[in-house]
Parts: C-alpha cells; structure tokens; sequence
C-alpha cells in the first residue's frame, strides 16, 4: 500500500489514457474539448514513457518524452488553427459539421 | 517512505479528478483550468519518479504554452457552448463500454508487469546517480550527442507547426490600407506634385 512502484504509476497513467478516449466519446459536438482529450492522451503516453525510463533506470525514455512533448505541442498549434479557420469559413465547431469532403 | 505514498496518492487523485472535470466541465473555459491543473500534479508525479527536469518542461510546454493557446481559442470564438453540450448523455454508453474494456485491458497488462532480469542491463544510457550528474545534465548529455539529429528534427517540427499555423490563419482583408515602404521609397517627386505656371493677376 505505502510501497508506491511501476504499477501505480502505470495505473494512473491507464485511468488518464481511458479518461481521455471517454472525452473524444462524451463531447461529439465540441471540437476544442475532443483536442484536450486527445492532450490527456498524450499526458498518459508521457506518463507511462518517464515510468519506464525511471524504473529501468534507462535515460532513453525520457529523452523520447521530450520529443512526445513536441509533436504534442506542434498538433496542438496546427489543430487549433484549423478549428479556427473552420470556425471562421463555417461559423460552427460542432463534429457533425464537418463534412465537406464527405461524398 | 510514508511522505511519498502520501504525495504520489495525493497528486495521482488530483490529476485524475481533474481529467475527469476536463471532459465533463459545462464550460470549456474551466476544461482548461482543470487541464492546467492536471497537467501540474504530473508534474509532481514526475518529480516523485526523479524526472526533474520533464517536470519542469511539462509545466513550461503545457502549462505556459498549450493551454494558453487552447484558453486564447476557447475565449476568442464566439460559440453558444449551451448547444455543443446537447447529446452529451447519448453517447455515454457506448464510451462508458469502451472505457470499461480499454481499462480492463490495461490494468490486466499492467497488472502482471514485471521485468526481465536482464532488462535493466539493457539499457542503452543508464542513469547516473543523483550524487554524479543531476538530472537535467544526464539528459543534456546524451541528447546533445546521441540523440542531436532526433533533436534537430523535433526543432523541424515546431518551425513547420508555426509557419503553418501562420499561413492557415493569417488572411488578406479587402478594403484595409497598409504601410508598403518599398512604395512609398520608390515614391517619384513627378508622381505626386505638378508644376503649373500661374500667370500673374489670374487664377489656375
């Protein structure tokens, strides 16, 4: 109980990851709250990487981490200038919206 | 040991109860908060592993950056958030079933984890003891030597974020007068002004 190991930190790691999924189900209309699942995503995935590197004692997981956390921050740029685009041409960020390619 | 439990079990319930406020905040506004939150107690999580220097990052990278991005958003679109919130209940089940398999899934994987006994003397860069090298050293030397083309290629990904951030959202409006200073230095004296004789006692 008070011997904190891997799967403690792993355990959060899987709450926060399913957590993440329930958003993207939960709020199909709010494209903003589906991009801050998907970072709750990544904070897990990030998690579960340092975990690892810690408990191995193996550097390699952090230095990975670093670059999880830069692709997070260059999607989290690039996916909210396209909502902001698609608000601007569309006046509306629901899902159900976007379906101009649909066929 | 007991100070730790304590602090891993304080820190993990609220980064957990955060998530949870995150996905189901009536306001996006306060989604935000509660990811700024979330994103702070990892970062003690991290430093409770002796990950110092991803924690300090985390609360720079998320905290500083990403949620301001996602609140400046939040703030600056003028969405009628009531509406966005209608079928919030419909899709419960389906995602609770989802969740309730995925979570089984991984605590029966994590669960069971333990490592093989060679898999320690694996590694590929050991950690140097906290007496030797702290932290953030270790990781400056072997991500400056080892890891600078991976490095160099992350420093790729940001620029290509940010111009294409730019280019998406910059616009050209119609009807908006702009400073050219090229025109206005290549600006002739001839274009401008005329000269006119004016005989004297007449007008123009």
């Amino acid at each position: 109980m008070f011997e904190i190991g891997l799967s403690h930190y792993l355990s959060v790691a899987a709450i926060l990851f399913t957590l993440g999924v329930l958003g993207i189900f939960l709020n199909k209309k709010n494209m903003i709250v589906i991009l801050m699942s998907v970072e709750l995503i990544l904070l897990a995935v990030n998690i579960n990487l340092v975990t690892f590197s810690t408990h191995l004692g193996d550097l390699v997981g952090q230095v990975f981490s670093i670059f999880v956390l830069t692709v997070a921050a260059a999607e989290a740029a690039i996916g909210l200038a396209i909502l902001v685009i698609f608000f601007r041409n569309r006046g509306s960020i629901a899902v159900e919206d976007i379906n101009a390619m649909k066929g | 040991m007991i100070v730790q439990a304590l602090a891993f079990y304080l820190f993990a319930a609220v980064t957990v109860a955060s998530a949870v406020m995150v996905i189901t905040a009536k306001n996006p506004v306060h989604s935000v908060l509660f990811l700024v939150l979330a994103f702070f107690n990892t970062a003690g999580l991290f430093v409770l592993m002796g990950a110092e220097f991803l924690a300090m990052l985390l609360i720079v990278v998320y905290c500083g950056a990403v949620t301001v991005l996602f609140l400046f958003v939040v703030m600056m679109l003028d969405i009628n958030f009531v509406e966005l919130r209608q079928g919030f209940l419909q899709y419960m089940p389906l995602g609770a079933t989802i969740g309730i398999v995925l979570l089984a899934e991984l605590a029966v994987i994590f669960g069971g984890w333990h490592f093989a006994p060679e898999a320690a003397k694996a590694g590929a860069s050991p950690i140097p003891s906290v007496e030797t090298m702290s932290n953030t050293h270790a990781i400056g030397a072997i991500l400056y030597t080892d890891y600078i083309y991976l490095f160099q290629a992350a420093g790729l990904v940001l620029l290509v974020g940010m111009i294409g951030a730019i280019v998406l959202t910059h616009r050209k409006r119609a009807g908006v007068r702009r400073q050219v200073i090229a025109d206005q230095i290549n600006l002739k004296a001839s274009d401008v002004a005329e000269f006119k004789k004016v005989e004297s006692g007449k007008g123009v």
